[in-house]
């Protein structure tokens, strides 16, 4: 059975340092879609083994109340990623985010292992899901292939920093280093049927470019954003959030084709639009968005 | 498990503990220092005790600097300094002694 969290509401996904207790034992209380407890960048080389005692028994006492509990896991060039691995499954994670992916391959590795500790830990086999955080020109490039690489995996995520490093160059603020990789990314993602993420906005004194930088990836078609403080979760949900006249123009859109079809008439207007059938999955998700988001109760 | 060298795990920063382990003298020597002893020392030191239960731990010197840290925090502090002492980082016993 395919597992019914591929799809789910993921607007906000906030980095927290397993290390640190403090960040990983309330985080729920900020509402954000995801939490990301990370293995990764932020613990240190010689604490990797102490976050994951952390990350094992946050995972099995905390009520983290229905927030998507994602673990970033070390690379796979390092010698951290399969116990990494284990103790995500033993834990009961949700998700697993594959760190600086850049082939199929390597979504394949992390999948085995996974489904290795699954059996080992007798979690249901499927239960864990996967993302792929591309972080490099050669992950990019292979953005399709990594997205239908796993049944398991949802979505892919640009990971700015080391991406722009590998561009050989900097990030300026202004997103024309990404400019390239989420064009490529969203395609990739829509074409296989998967979700898409951006990268963290690390200028917390800058909340009106960040609102802009969030606006901008929205209208672009992803699903959300990675984000690295509380304050920053408002903005992205408020801009992700259909408003109250997209909703009501929806609803009609949806109606009226369905109401219009029946009858063997394709094209129509609505409130003075032209609408025909490739309107209908965009109203749709509107629809489904909205209600992910609280804001629609209605029955379409 | 034994305690074949002295190990430190954790920190002293708000909501964590540190816990330091060292070879004992045939038995449980623990000695604890918290922020919030009158309201929470019992716990604290029943919560520490049952994972060295768990672990198998009976001879060894234990220190515990609490911060205000979670039952969770203290259990994983434990874990990581003990096998930290026996110097075992891989193919570790999750959902097993570690609980």
């Amino acid at each position: 059975m395919r597992n019914p969290n591929l799809k789910r509401l993921r607007r906000t996904m906030m980095f927290l340092n397993c290390q640190k207790p403090g960040l990983i034992k309330d985080p729920y209380i900020y509402k954000p879609d995801s939490i990301m407890l990370d293995l990764e960048d932020a613990v240190a080389e010689n604490q990797k083994d102490s976050a994951r005692y952390s990350l094992y028994h946050a995972l099995k006492e905390i009520d983290y109340r229905g927030v998507e509990r994602v673990v970033r896991i070390n690379g796979l060039e390092t010698p951290h990623w399969q116990e990494d691995v284990r103790v995500c499954v033993a834990g009961g994670a949700d998700v697993i985010r594959i760190s600086k992916t850049e082939t199929a391959e390597d979504v394949h590795r992390v999948e085995a292992a996974v489904e290795a500790a699954e059996k080992e830990f007798e979690v249901p086999v499927g239960h864990t899901l996967l993302m792929a955080a591309l972080e490099s020109a050669k992950g990019v490039r292979n953005a399709y292939e990594i997205c239908n690489s796993s049944e398991r995996l949802f979505g892919i995520a640009l990971s700015g920093g080391d991406y722009s490093k590998d561009l050989q160059t900097v990030i300026t603020g202004t997103g024309v280093e990404f400019a390239g990789a989420r064009q490529s990314m969203i395609i990739a993602a829509r074409a296989a049927g998967k979700q898409c993420f951006d990268t963290v906005f690390t200028n917390l004194d800058d909340m009106e470019g960040f609102a802009k930088e969030v606006l901008m990836i929205k209208q672009m078609g992803f699903d959300g954003k990675s984000i690295i403080n509380p304050r920053q979760i408002e903005t992205v949900h408020r801009i992700f959030t259909p408003s109250e006249k997209e909703i009501i123009f929806a609803e009609k859109v949806v109606r009226e084709i369905e109401e219009k079809r029946a009858k063997g008439i394709g094209v129509f207007t609505v409130d003075g639009k032209m609408i025909d059938i490739a309107f209908y999955d965009g109203s749709k998700r509107i629809l489904s968005l909205a209600k992910a988001a609280g804001v629609y109760e209605g029955e379409l | 498990m034994d305690i074949k060298k002295s190990a430190i795990a954790g920190t002293l920063e708000s909501s964590d503990a540190q816990v330091t382990v060292e070879p004992g003298n045939g038995k449980i020597d623990f000695s604890l220092d918290s922020t919030v002893i009158h309201q929470f020392g019992n716990q604290i030191r029943a919560a520490v005790l049952e994972t060295l239960k768990r672990l198998g731990v009976s001879n060894v010197k234990i220190t515990v600097v609490d911060r205000g840290a979670l039952d969770c925090t203290l259990k994983a502090r434990v874990e990581c300094a003990v096998f930290r002492a026996n110097d075992q980082t891989d193919n570790l016993p999750w959902g097993g002694a570690i609980k």
